[in-house]
């Protein structure tokens, strides 16, 4: 059996009395696509900010390619390999798409060239490389905050992707799409991540996304994960059905 | 602006400022005060760029002057001076910044004023050491060992202050164009994402901070060098007001921008003053209230307007 790439061992952390995290255990296995699925307020975005250093759990450990990460400031687990998107994109807005991937990508490679461009030659080749694989090209020049949802969302997990990551952690990576973009959007990140060799953890809401990309799927409630399993298996469960998806089961 | 209209704007600034100090010799002390002061407001530009705001500046400007005040007595000699005020200010900036930087918007601008109004106090009250209010004249310095006369005195630190004004608005533009002056305007809008793209944001306002409080320095030396005279006034809140009111006139959208704002400025508070010796201030006002109102880029907003109109 392989080593799981990322393992959380009884994470625990609560606000006054909301426990975002009430014993969170899991593993996530390199290569596979983990959705976490659940209502609002169960605790999904707390995992994510837990395992991106943007919060410190009040109990537990993880530990990323063996190694413990906990306490360390975000960017340091940045450059242990772990990316993240957000639900709300997180992009400079004042730049252009293409500086704002430029940027990712000078932050990988050295951000510390006070004289040289920012857009030399080679760092605008991997840019643009970059924006093609998730079909950004066409709002290379335009300004980040003149963008849609939709590539808002791409540009922002572009970025995360610059990092060359082995871990990505996403947020909704579909919120706030359009509903006819949205199988686009995800097709597109399926196939640039799966090229690339990157393990995702991804929150999501819509089903239908869940039951065709993701490997396995945690159910997270009241700050527990209450279901972990392959998608059929998990999105078949009527308790998941009733508390989660919203769809009484008929003989109920 | 483009990169072709920006070079054909500083040569052509840099000429008319020649021309003026040739035919006007009793100008020639106003621009290079201007320059020096431009030189400054260069800093703040960087941080401005950042989003934040210094309102205490000009206590990096004043350590160059006083350094050069002190240090004058023993070593009279302009090339030593110089670069001394810029290491002084710099390890100032470094020491004020590492404080400074983890803090944003008001706090830091405030902060900054603070601590410029502890030098000023500094400055002011320990008489023995500083002179007070009565400042600290300046003797006469040499350049490259030679004592000139006071005429090329005069135009040895205007060259001085236009060669360095020249040589920091390259070196800014180029910084600003680079993978750390587009992060530090990414702190301005997204400093969360520079921390979740493995890049600290408060070391890339740090090295910002540190070339700022440099090029204070510098252009405090250019002040003392060319006035011959240092007091606490550097120091003072207002001065450090002034130098923002230069960012603004001038706009930040230009490496040249600091410069034309501080040479109108100057031009405009010396005829002003002579024209209305009461009531200058009033008509500086009207000036910026004209350019926030109806110009928000700036002078070097107007001009690239223009231009592209054109």
């Amino acid at each position: 059996m392989t080593a799981p790439l990322l393992s959380a061992r009884g994470l625990r952390l609560a606000f006054g009395g909301v426990k975002a995290a009430d014993g969170i255990d899991l593993d996530v296995m390199p290569g596979e696509f983990l959705a976490i699925i659940g209502p609002n307020g169960a605790g999904k975005t707390t995992f994510i900010n837990m395992t991106t250093g943007y919060l410190r759990p009040q109990a537990g450990t993880i530990e990323y390619e063996g190694r413990p990460i906990l306490g360390l400031a975000p960017r340091a687990i940045v450059r242990r390999g772990i990316g993240r998107s957000f639900q709300l994109p997180q992009l400079f807005t004042e730049h252009t798409v293409l500086e704002n991937a430029a940027l990712a990508i000078a932050a990988r490679a050295g951000i510390w060239s006070p004289l040289a461009a920012l857009l030399r030659p080679g760092y605008r080749r991997e840019a643009m490389a970059l924006l093609a694989r998730f079909g950004l090209v066409g709002v290379a020049e335009a300004r980040a905050n003149a963008l849609n949802e939709g590539a808002r969302k791409l540009a922002d997990i572009a970025m995360a992707a610059a990092l060359e990551p082995r871990l990505l952690l996403m947020d909704e990576p579909t919120s706030g799409v359009a509903a006819s973009e949205k199988m686009g959007v995800v097709e597109t990140l399926v196939r640039v991540l799966r090229e690339a060799g990157v393990t995702a953890v991804f929150v999501e809401h819509d089903m239908e996304v869940v039951a065709r990309f993701a490997d396995r799927v945690a159910v997270w409630s009241q700050g527990r994960i209450v279901t972990l399993g392959p998608p059929a298996a998990v999105l078949a469960d009527p308790a998941v059905r009733r508390e989660v998806i919203g769809i009484e089961p008929a003989h109920a | 602006m483009s990169r072709r209209a920006e070079a054909l704007l500083a040569l052509g600034g840099i000429a008319a400022l020649v021309f003026t100090a040739w035919a006007a010799p009793w100008l020639r002390f106003v621009l290079t005060v201007a320059l020096a002061k431009g030189l400054a407001v260069l800093g703040i530009l960087l941080l401005l760029r950042a989003g934040q705001v210094s309102f205490g500046h000009a206590m990096f400007l004043a350590l160059g002057a006083y350094t050069v005040a002190f240090a004058a007595p023993a070593v009279p000699e302009t090339l030593v001076l110089l670069p001394a005020a810029a290491l002084l200010a710099g390890g100032a900036g470094l020491l004020i910044g590492l404080f400074v930087v983890r803090y944003r918007d008001i706090f830091f601008g405030m902060l900054n004023l603070a601590l410029s109004m502890v030098f000023y106090s500094v400055l002011e009250k320990f008489y023995a050491v500083t002179k007070g209010t009565d400042g600290i004249r300046m003797p006469n310095l040499s350049v490259a060992g030679v004592e000139p006369g006071s005429e090329a005195q005069g135009w040895i630190m205007f060259s001085l202050a236009l060669g360095l004004a020249l040589l920091c608005a390259v070196g800014v533009r180029a910084y600003l164009g680079s993978p750390m002056g587009q992060a530090l305007a990414g702190i301005k809008t997204r400093e969360t994402r520079l921390e979740f793209l493995g890049v600290p944001a408060r070391r890339v306002l740090l090295f910002a901070y540190v070339l700022s409080a440099m090029m204070g320095g510098i252009a405090g030396a250019l002040i003392a060098m060319t006035s011959r005279h240092v007091t606490p006034q550097l120091a003072y809140w207002t001065s450090s007001g002034e130098l923002i009111f230069i960012g603004i006139l001038g706009g930040a959208g230009s490496a040249l921008g600091p410069f034309l704002g501080a040479v109108a400025f100057e031009l405009v508070r010396v005829y002003a003053a002579a024209a209305v010796a009461d009531a200058w201030q009033m008509i500086l006002g009207g000036v910026l209230l004209a350019v926030i109102l109806f110009a928000p880029g700036g002078l070097v907003g107007i001009l690239s307007r223009r231009r592209r109109q054109a």
